[in-house]
């Protein structure tokens, strides 16, 4: 098969080595990352469980948003924002545990407001429609929300690994851009100036800014009107009171990510738009000083007859159909073709990747024919990865 | 018109183009693009997630925020691509309603307009449909300035709340310019004018998603059209059996090797491939049940450049 780049055998990138990951005892938290589609939350699942199957660790998962029958698989029939144990699974040996559970992003964000605040406070605060609005649609509370659970998970020192599903993110960089953009809408200047333009104004050497801010509080009351002005200054208000900076939870966050005990696997499957989010993070796990463990690339497929090239069987098929001899070997045969021209295709798209990251360590699991959906499915896919 | 059976087969002036990631959603809605502006007529691409994937696609630079030729088509027709900005359409909406002038760019340079597309998300959603609505309604000289429009739209885990955008901004704005905006986006997208597609592949992710989506648009009242039911293989092994033997003896007849790895590995194949199809069956008859006109493009070898899209234009033309 022709393969330029040597990727699909992993000559050119060296191998990741998933079980010497999984079984050091430094390793924290593992975060799976990458666009969607691509099967983030079945690798997540898979590295739990062989986690703790194999390696005897206490690990939980937090997925977001989990393929129904997925969920099911590990016991996740309800999203109650709290991690379940995983029941049937074989840790007989090792002494390990699997816990799963889902992100509730709205219910997160409550718990984050109760924990501060007194009951009258919260009540009000939940009342609030821009409470409302931004704890279930705002753009980046998910990724939030799964970073604040996170941190929780992190902080309550019960686990030998935690492992995270990132969300579905339009770009998979929102993930590490959400918290830092929640923050600084928060306890954002621009927030203050809005609120109380009359003390932010008198002979600043802002006063164009504070001029047009003015205009634009006041086309804001036009557009929105002043009740939304209300709602959000009550909201703000509310929330000042009780955080002393999301910025700072935030940055917490950050550091728990940069921290050597976490570990980036990016994961990708050998389609274009997957590896270029894929080369796009590792770029910026770079640029941050983020730990990358190295890049899973699924749904790669294989073939064991490499040597019969698609332009050969293609050839040989249509003679047998010509003969009227043989359909069902000339269709075997096409189905062979098209299985190396697909394979052909993943290793140049794939090849992209390991041009500019020559040095992230790689692992490729070959497709399935049909989709995991249960622990013995998760099971094969975690003796693919290692 | 020659070619009016064709694109008269598509009957809604905006399609909206949805699909779970990786479906290949960009793909269709261009090709979509091209096949509607056959025979001389003009459509607009847009998107509006702010990913450039028009101009991956076509291969050119980002797309600025304005109406681009990206394409020409045979018989005089043409494809502009639109890459929507929430900033800039608030701004272009302030303009328009307030003259806002310099203060307008001022803004944009404390952030001010990034904040306000970022507090309320209804409001940025509003300003981007509101401007596909523009441009969909858009006429100079008692001439539509697009023949369609084909919108690039959000994936179907977001396509519902993205297209309701009434229900997003009441909670927020209970008056004034902004609710007016988005009523008229809302009766547009209610009207017959519009065609929400589905893509999906026969992967049960995607089809899961599609039934999803498809129920939550029809409880909105929003018009669905077409199920595209993308990369679709050509039926092979029809008969469902392989044995080693004639696959032994077809490899001899064709002169090929026909030893037993051979004859394994493609046994092998085979079966993965018969798996595969008995799933693909499967799902597929979960989409008919939906009851909607279903067509399916096939896979494309090669990958998808300018000829593959004019071939998936073609064949969503001959529906």
């Amino acid at each position: 098969m022709p393969d330029p780049t040597g990727y699909a055998r992993g000559v050119t990138a060296p191998r990741l080595e998933i079980d010497a990951l999984l079984a050091d005892p430094a390793t924290k938290i593992v975060v799976c990352c990458g666009s969607g589609g691509v099967g983030k939350t079945t690798t997540a699942a898979a590295l739990g469980l062989r986690a703790a199957e194999v390696h005897g660790r206490r690990t939980v998962v937090l997925t977001i948003d989990p393929a129904r029958r997925l969920a099911q698989s590990m016991g996740l029939t309800e999203l109650d924002n709290t991690p379940r144990q995983v029941k049937g699974i074989d840790t007989e040996a090792t002494g390990g545990e699997l816990h799963a559970m889902m992100l509730d992003m709205k219910r997160t964000f409550d718990e984050v407001v109760q924990a501060h605040t007194t009951p009258e406070r919260a009540a009000e605060i939940f009342a609030n429609p821009f409470y409302q609005a931004m704890s279930s649609t705002f753009a980046g509370t998910q990724e939030y929300m799964a970073m604040e659970k996170l941190g929780q998970l992190r902080s309550r020192d019960e686990w030998d690994l935690i492992v995270v599903d990132t969300p579905p993110s339009r770009s998979a960089l929102d993930f590490l851009d959400a918290p830092a953009r929640l923050s600084r809408f928060l306890d954002g200047r621009m927030l203050r100036m809005l609120l109380a333009p009359a003390r932010s104004g008198g002979r600043s050497m802002f006063s164009l800014v504070t001029a047009s801010f003015g205009l634009f509080s006041r086309s804001v009351q036009k557009i929105l009107g002043a009740q939304l002005l209300t709602d959000l200054s009550g909201f703000v208000a509310a929330l000042d009171s009780m955080f002393g900076g999301f910025r700072q939870r935030a940055d917490e966050t950050y550091r728990i990510l940069q921290d050597p005990q976490t570990s980036f696997l990016i994961v990708a499957a050998p389609e274009r738009d997957a590896v270029r989010e894929a080369a796009y993070f590792a770029e910026r796990l770079v640029a941050e000083r983020m730990p990358l463990a190295g890049l899973v690339l699924n749904r790669v497929h294989r073939s064991e007859v490499e040597s019969l090239t698609a332009e050969r069987t293609e050839v040989a098929a249509a003679a047998l159909e010509a003969a009227g001899d043989h359909s069902v070997t000339a269709d075997a045969l096409r189905v062979h073709a098209g299985l190396i021209r697909l394979i052909e295709r993943e290793v140049r798209v794939a090849g992209t990747f390991a041009e500019s990251f020559p040095a992230v360590p790689t692992v490729s699991v070959t497709a399935q024919p049909a989709d995991v959906h249960d622990v013995d499915g998760l099971r094969m896919i975690g003796a693919a990865l290692s | 018109m020659a070619n009016n059976e064709r694109t008269g087969r598509w009957p809604a002036r905006l399609h909206v183009v949805t699909g779970k990631g990786g479906t290949g959603k960009t793909s269709v809605a261009a090709a979509l693009a091209l096949g509607l502006a056959e025979s001389g007529r003009r459509t607009l691409l847009v998107e509006v997630e702010g990913r450039q994937g028009i101009a991956q696609l076509f291969d050119t630079e980002p797309l600025p925020y304005s109406e681009l030729r990206i394409a020409a088509v045979p018989g005089g027709g043409e494809v502009r691509a639109l890459a929507v900005d929430p900033e800039e359409a608030l701004l272009e909406y302030l303009e328009m309603f307030y003259r806002l002038g310099a203060a307008g760019r001022a803004l944009r340079k404390v952030g001010a307009i990034d904040f306000a597309t970022t507090i309320a998300p209804g409001l940025r959603d509003v300003l981007l449909t509101g401007k596909v609505k523009e441009a969909t309604t858009r006429s100079r000289e008692g001439r539509r300035t697009y023949d369609a429009v084909v919108l690039d739209a959000p994936p179907t885990g977001r396509i519902g709340r993205f297209l309701n955008v009434t229900a997003e901004t009441a909670r927020l704005a209970k008056m004034g310019p902004i609710k007016t905006q988005s009523e008229g986006v809302a009766s547009l997208l209610r009207s017959p004018i519009t065609a929400v597609h589905v893509v999906t592949l026969l992967e049960e992710m995607p089809v899961q998603e599609t039934i999803d989506a498809i129920t939550e648009l029809e409880s909105l009242d929003i018009p669905v059209g077409r199920i595209v039911i993308n990369g679709a293989r050509p039926p092979l092994l029809t008969s469902g059996k392989v044995t080693k033997t004639e696959l032994k003896r077809g490899l001899t007849a064709a002169g090929l090797p026909a030893d037993p790895a051979t004859v394994t590995g493609l046994q092998a194949e085979a079966k993965a491939h018969l798996t595969r199809r008995e799933l693909e069956e499967s799902l597929r008859s979960e989409l008919v049940e939906l009851r909607r006109p279903m067509l399916e493009l096939p896979l494309l070898p090669g990958g998808v450049d300018r000829a593959g899209l004019d071939q998936l234009a073609d064949r969503l033309m001959r529906v």
